[in-house]
């Protein structure tokens, strides 16, 4: 069986659950914002793979640009807003800082 | 059964990219866990070039490892002593996480192997992309293309405001 579509759907599901596990189980803010970078890679590889085995024009690739540079914005507002929490509460573990829970 | 080169090389990026993740989520030093994500970008963009999608492979190294990876870094230096090595404590736990996990995969592979994929009869050759990509960028995809860059912008100046302490009240 030589390399198709599953091949890769397999490959970014495997990606997306490993980000997933780290979102799930991190209480380090930096940690969490790690599993959601994991969890647009596998998206974008779902872009192009589907781009290129479903159809013969640019739309999933121009549209896997678009996601990573979402993730770059992302980024950048997340670990801003990281070290705004920690000049605050001088830690960035998540459950530190539940001063707004009632 | 042939197996070829291509294969091969499939297979080793596929699980350069697991093994990044991996490494990603179940790291206990979080700087590891940076390090690691390096190998997981690295190992997507390869796959990517397997996808025949050229520009996109060299967008994903210049901006994820170059650009968001080294953001990571920073931020990690920046709030944690790093000989401190107690920050992997979880806030779901080992347990349940892993049984979403098993949920959401075993519906997400038995989804994968029994919906019916469009697929082409013949792929098409392997071209480069990047004039097809600008050339829409500057046609259909003109008004998204300005909205990224407002988006851009505002993040850019949205990320300094943040993460400057006087600016806060």
């Amino acid at each position: 069986m030589s390399i198709g579509l599953p091949h890769f759907l397999v490959v970014s599901t495997l990606v997306f659950l490993l980000g997933l596990y780290c979102v799930l189980t991190r209480r380090n803010a930096i940690g969490i914002l790690m599993g959601v970078e994991l969890i647009l890679n596998s998206a974008n590889i779902n872009y192009l793979a589907f781009s290129r085995y479903g159809s013969a024009n640019y739309d999933g690739q121009i549209f896997a640009i678009f996601v990573i540079m979402l993730a770059a914005a992302e980024a950048a507002i997340g670990l801003a807003i990281v070290i705004g929490i920690y000049q605050t509460f001088h830690t960035i573990d998540v459950e530190a800082t539940e001063t707004l829970r009632g | 059964m042939m197996i070829g080169l291509g294969d091969i090389l499939f297979y080793l990026v596929a699980g350069f990219t697991v093994l990044g993740a991996a490494g990603v989520a179940f790291s206990n030093n979080i700087v590891y866990s940076g390090f690691a994500m390096m190998a997981a970008f690295m190992g997507a963009a390869g796959l990517y070039v397997f996808l025949a999608a050229d520009f996109v492979a060299i967008v994903q190294v210049l901006v994820y490892v170059g650009g968001i990876l080294v953001l990571t870094l920073f931020a990690v230096m920046l709030t944690h002593r790093i000989a401190d090595v107690s920050i992997s404590n979880r806030s779901v736990g080992r347990l349940p996480a892993l049984l979403i996990l098993g949920f959401v995969g075993t519906m997400m592979v038995q989804a994968i192997f029994r919906a019916k994929w469009h697929v082409l009869a013949t792929l098409p050759e392997p071209m480069p992309t990047t004039a097809g990509i600008g050339n829409a960028f500057l046609t259909d995809y003109a008004l998204p293309f300005e909205l990224a860059s407002i988006v851009l912008l505002s993040a850019m100046l949205g990320a300094v405001l943040l993460s400057r302490k006087e600016l806060r009240a």
